[in-house]
């Protein structure tokens, strides 16, 4: 029990430190899973993120679950999970009840239409360097053109996308390996 | 009814929102047009507030999203509903193999959604341009801010403290 909430803690901790979630928490999550307990070696923790990249779900919750499981099995996992998600949920929460009340000022108003577009910036600027990182073969740039096209011409449902997405790279990874 | 459609609709964003960061965000932006729990300029606000607060991205989106829909209990509820995938998914793959490794055949589904996934998120810039980009004024702020996006890498807070300075001086 006393382990459990150890688990909880420190996940807490890293929940409540990084901003942004993914790799902003790799740096915190090394300092303290990796060289301060060794719960993982350093290579696992890598090994980690790449499994986090393939299976569905946030990665910072992927690696939180994975951890807590190998340390106390499922309760662990649970332990873990929640400590990483609590502090999201109360700051949230809170802020959220706040903000309600704000919207209505006439300031509050102008600063957050200079925030959208800061919002529409920021996008810009993570899909421009996703852009250079994936978009680097004919198949990705084709998946990606026509991605585009069944989403501004006839509105497809996101879940729709990434399901036909899956069963075309699949099928064309197929046909490559029976080709050869 | 709405808590069961909550808990059902984020379990599937938990699902299929493969990669986490901004990536949630366009499976939000498909929410405003079947429910009336938030509106694009309120979802838009969020992924401001999200990005300058702690925790992953996602969750944050998850809380407020189920909060502005139905209060706490609703935040509470989606969060649950976006996390349980990956808490079962993961605990599976704990379970079946230490050393688990991408295959060759879930590595080739990847590599076709990835550009799906970017042009899901292009799409939800898109519509984040549409209701924030009003007037020419508009476009030259987010110019020069993305601009100093590319030439000045700094934490996100940054930029949108200066784009709320931004906004009350220049009244936008």
């Amino acid at each position: 029990m006393k382990e459990l909430w150890k688990l909880f803690g420190l996940f807490f901790k890293i929940g409540l430190f990084t901003f942004g979630g993914g790799y902003a928490m790799l740096p915190l999550l090394r300092a303290e899973v990796v060289e301060k307990r060794k719960f993982v070696t350093e290579q696992e923790l890598l090994d980690l993120y790449s499994i986090g990249q393939c299976t569905p779900g946030i990665i910072s919750i992927n690696v939180a679950t994975y951890i807590g499981y190998q340390q106390k099995k499922v309760w662990g996992a649970v332990a873990t999970t929640l400590g990483i998600v609590l502090p999201s949920v109360i700051i949230i929460t809170l802020l959220a009840s706040v903000l309600q009340q704000f919207t209505d000022n006439r300031y509050v108003a102008y600063a957050f239409a200079g925030i959208r577009v800061c919002v529409a910036a920021l996008i810009a600027d993570v899909v421009y360097d996703l852009a250079k990182k994936n978009l680097n073969n004919y198949f990705a740039a084709g998946v990606f053109i026509v991605s585009l096209i069944l989403l501004v011409w006839l509105n497809i449902s996101a879940v729709l996308l990434v399901l036909l997405a899956g069963i075309t790279a699949l099928a064309a990874g197929e046909i490559k390996r029976v080709k050869k | 009814m709405t808590y069961l459609l909550l808990f059902a609709e984020f379990f599937k964003i938990g699902l299929f929102a493969i990669g986490g960061g901004l990536v949630t965000v366009p499976f939000l932006f498909d929410l405003t047009d079947r429910y009336d729990w938030f509106s694009k300029a309120e979802l838009t606000n969020m992924i401001a507030v999200s990005e300058s607060t702690p925790g992953p991205i996602g969750v944050n989106m998850a809380t407020f999203a189920g909060f502005n829909a139905t209060g706490i209990w609703g935040g509470i509820i989606a969060t649950f509903g976006l996390v349980l995938p990956s808490v079962i998914i993961m605990i599976m793959v704990a379970k079946m193999m230490r050393k688990y490794s991408c295959n060759l055949r879930v590595h080739n589904v990847l590599n076709g959604i990835r550009p799906a996934v970017l042009a899901l998120i292009l799409f939800a810039g898109l519509q984040v341009a549409k209701i924030s980009i009003t007037g020419s004024l508009e476009i030259l702020v987010f110019a020069g801010l993305l601009a100093m996006m590319r030439l000045w890498k700094q934490s996100p807070i940054i930029y949108l403290c200066l784009a709320a300075i931004i906004g009350i001086v220049l009244k936008l």
